[in-house]
C-alpha cells in the first residue's frame, strides 16, 4: 500500500477553527477587562500615583482624596481570619467523612457540604445580619471581651462596643462560606490516597490518627493546599456575604469589634454615590488593585503547586 | 519438618459486606519458621485468607469472621483483641510497593517510632539492621534522606519489607510481593524469604506456581473459597491427593 501524505479533512478544519475561536474569547475577555480597569482608573493613577494610593489611609469623597490602604487592610484581615477559622474545620470535616464516619453517614454529610457550597452568597449575608450578628453581639463578643480583658496586647483585639457588625462577624460569615469549598476539595484529595498505602501503615501497627497524620495528610497536602488557595481567592473577592455585616468604615483599627471596609464592599456600596470623576476613577483603581492582588495570589499558588508537584511526581 | 505451631486456623468462615461467603470452613496449621504458600486461581480467596491473619478486613465495614485463628494459642478473631498490637506482630507486604511519602530513613523508622522508640541512635540502629536484613543497605546507605520514591520498584519492595521487619514481627504476610517486579528483583526477594524464615514465619500468596515450589515448605491450594488441599510443598507438586490440585499444578486449568 502506498503511503499517502497527511491531509486535513475539511470537517476537521472547521472543527479546529471553532474550538480555537472559543478559546480565544477567554483571552479577549481578560484583555478587555484589564483595558477597562486601567483606562477608567487612569485619572486616579495620575492624581495619586501608585505608592501614595496604596499607602494612604484617606478615603474622603468631600475633599476628593482617596487611598486604598483601609480597603486593602479590611480585605486582607477578613480573608486571613476566615481562612484561620475555616481550614481546621474543613480538614476536620474531610477527615471525618473519608476515614471515620460510618458508611451510612458519609453520603448525607457529603451532600450537606455540597448544598452549603451552593447557597448564594447574598443569603449568607442576610443570615449573617439577622441571625449571626445578634448572636455575636450579645453572646460571643462579650464573652471574648471578658476572657481577654486581663491579657495585655490580646485585649486590644476586642476593644470597643460589641455591635455584631464588625470584622469578626464578617470573618465568621466568610469562613462558613468557604468551609464547604475547602472541605470538599480536601475530601477529594484524601480519597486519592491509595487504600493499599493506608493499609501498609495499619500493617506496621499504626492507629487511625497516625494513618491520617502520617500518610493521608502528607499524601494529599497538594490537593488540600489547592483547596485552601481556591478558598483564599473566593474570600478575597467575596462581596455580598460580608457587605451586610462589615459596616462601611474607612479606618484601620486594631480591634476586631470595629467596623471596616473591604475593597469589594466599598465597590458595591459606593458606585451609586460616586458623583465626581476622581471618585469614580478611584473606585476603578481600587478594582484594579483587587485584580492584581488576586492575580498575584493565584500566581504564587500555582508556583508552589508546580514546585511541589515536581517534587512528588516521581 | 516438625516445628512448633505458629498459627492454627480452625473452622474459619469469612463474609464480605455481611453476606458474601468468601472463605468456607478453612482449617490449616502454619509451622513456626517456615514458608507457607497459598496458591489457586484468581478469586479463590487466598488473599482474603491472608488478610484475616492481621485482621485487615476490619478496616472496611460489615465484614464478618466466624471460627478461630489461633496465633501462638490465642484466638485473634475475638472482639477485644488489640488489632494495632496484632498488626505490629504480624506484618504485611503488598502486591505493589507502598512506600510512604517520606524519606527512606523515615519510611523504615515509621513503625519503630509508633512503638515508642524515639531516640535517634536507637532508630538508626534499627533502620540499618532492617535494611541489611532486607538486602537493601548497600544500595541506599548513602542516600537515607532521599525520598523513597527515588528508588526503583524492586528496591521499593525491599524497602517495604525492611519497614515491616523493623518492628520485629513474628509473622510476615506476603500478598503476591513479586507480581509487579522484574525477574532479577523477583529473584532477590525469593532469596530473601529463605534467609528471613530463620527469624520469622512467612505466609505468601502467589500466582506463580514455580515460585511457590521454589520457596515454600508448605502449600495450600484454594478454590472458590475452600482450601482444597494443604500439605508439604513437595507433596502438593509431585503427588497431590486431590484431582483438582493435580489439574491446577500441572496447568490443566487456572
Amino acid at each position: 500500500m502506498a503511503i499517502t501524505l497527511k491531509r486535513k479533512n475539511p470537517v476537521d478544519l472547521v472543527f479546529s477553527f471553532i474550538t480555537a475561536l472559543a478559546s480565544v474569547t477567554v483571552i479577549i475577555f481578560i484583555i478587555g477587562i484589564i483595558y477597562v480597569l486601567i483606562s477608567e482608573s487612569s485619572l486616579a493613577i495620575e492624581k495619586f500615583g501608585i505608592v501614595k494610593f496604596l499607602s494612604s489611609t484617606e478615603w474622603n469623597p468631600v475633599k476628593e482624596d482617596f487611598g486604598a490602604l483601609t480597603n486593602i487592610y479590611g480585605t486582607v484581615l477578613t480573608t486571613f481570619l476566615s481562612l484561620l477559622f475555616a481550614i481546621p474545620v474543613a480538614i476536620g470535616i474531610a477527615i471525618f467523612v473519608t476515614e471515620i464516619a460510618p458508611n451510612f453517614l458519609k453520603g448525607p454529610i457529603g451532600v450537606a457540604i455540597e448544598l452549603l457550597a451552593a447557597i448564594p452568597s447574598i443569603i449568607y449575608g442576610m443570615w449573617g445580619l439577622f441571625t449571626l450578628s445578634p448572636i455575636m453581639s450579645s453572646y460571643v463578643e462579650p464573652f471574648l471581651k471578658k476572657i481577654t480583658s486581663g491579657i495585655p496586647l490580646v485585649n486590644i483585639l476586642f476593644q470597643g462596643m460589641p455591635m455584631g457588625i464588625d470584622i469578626l462577624t464578617a470573618s465568621v460569615i466568610l469562613s462558613i462560606m468557604i468551609i464547604p469549598f475547602t472541605a470538599s476539595i480536601a475530601r477529594d484529595s484524601f480519597n486519592l490516597t491509595p487504600d493499599v498505602v493506608k493499609e501498609s501503615a495499619y500493617s506496621v501497627g499504626a492507629t487511625q490518627w497516625e494513618v491520617v497524620k502520617n500518610v493521608i495528610l502528607p499524601y494529599s497536602k497538594l490537593g488540600v493546599f489547592g483547596g485552601v488557595v481556591l478558598s483564599l481567592g473566593r474570600a478575597l473577592g467575596e462581596t455580598m456575604a460580608v457587605a451586610f455585616v462589615l459596616g462601611n468604615n474607612h479606618r484601620i483599627t486594631m480591634s476586631l469589634l470595629d467596623a471596616a471596609a473591604t475593597i469589594t464592599v466599598t465597590l458595591a456600596n459606593e458606585f451609586a454615590e460616586a458623583d465626581n470623576d476622581v471618585y469614580l476613577s478611584s473606585l476603578f483603581y481600587l478594582a484594579l488593585v483587587l485584580f492584581v492582588m488576586s492575580f498575584i495570589t493565584l500566581a504564587i499558588a500555582k508556583f508552589f503547586l508546580l514546585k511541589a508537584e515536581r517534587k512528588y511526581s516521581r | 519438618m516438625n516445628g512448633t505451631t505458629e498459627i492454627e486456623v480452625r473452622g474459619l468462615n469469612f463474609y464480605y459486606s455481611g453476606n458474601i461467603h468468601a472463605l468456607k470452613q478453612i482449617n490449616l496449621t502454619v509451622q513456626k519458621n517456615s514458608v507457607t504458600a497459598l496458591i489457586g486461581p484468581s478469586g479463590c480467596g487466598k488473599t482474603t485468607l491472608l488478610r484475616c491473619f492481621n485482621r485487615m478486613h476490619d478496616l472496611y465495614p460489615r465484614n464478618r469472621y466466624e471460627g478461630e485463628i489461633l496465633f501462638q494459642g490465642n484466638n485473634i478473631l475475638l472482639k477485644d483483641v488489640d488489632v494495632i498490637d496484632l498488626r505490629s506482630r504480624v506484618g504485611m507486604v503488598f502486591q505493589k510497593p507502598t512506600p510512604f511519602p517520606m524519606s527512606i530513613f523515615d519510611n523504615i523508622a515509621y513503625g519503630v517510632k509508633l512503638k515508642g522508640i524515639k531516640k535517634r541512635s536507637d532508630l538508626s540502629e534499627r533502620v540499618e539492621r532492617a535494611l541489611v536484613h532486607a538486602v537493601l543497605w548497600d544500595e541506599v546507605k548513602d542516600k537515607l534522606n532521599a525520598s523513597a520514591y527515588d528508588l526503583s520498584g524492586g528496591q521499593q519492595q525491599r524497602l517495604v519489607i525492611a519497614r515491616a521487619l523493623a518492628v520485629n514481627p513474628e509473622v510476615l504476610l506476603f500478598d503476591e510481593p513479586t507480581s509487579a517486579l522484574d525477574p532479577i528483583s523477583t529473584a532477590k526477594i525469593e532469596e530473601l524469604t529463605a534467609t528471613l524464615k530463620k527469624e520469622v514465619t512467612i505466609i505468601i500468596v502467589t500466582h506463580n506456581m514455580q515460585q511457590a515450589a521454589r520457596i515454600s515448605d508448605w502449600t495450600g491450594f484454594m478454590m472458590l473459597g475452600e482450601l482444597i488441599e494443604f500439605d508439604s510443598t513437595d507433596k502438593i507438586f509431585t503427588a497431590p491427593s486431590e484431582k483438582l490440585t493435580e489439574d491446577y499444578v500441572t496447568g490443566r486449568f487456572g
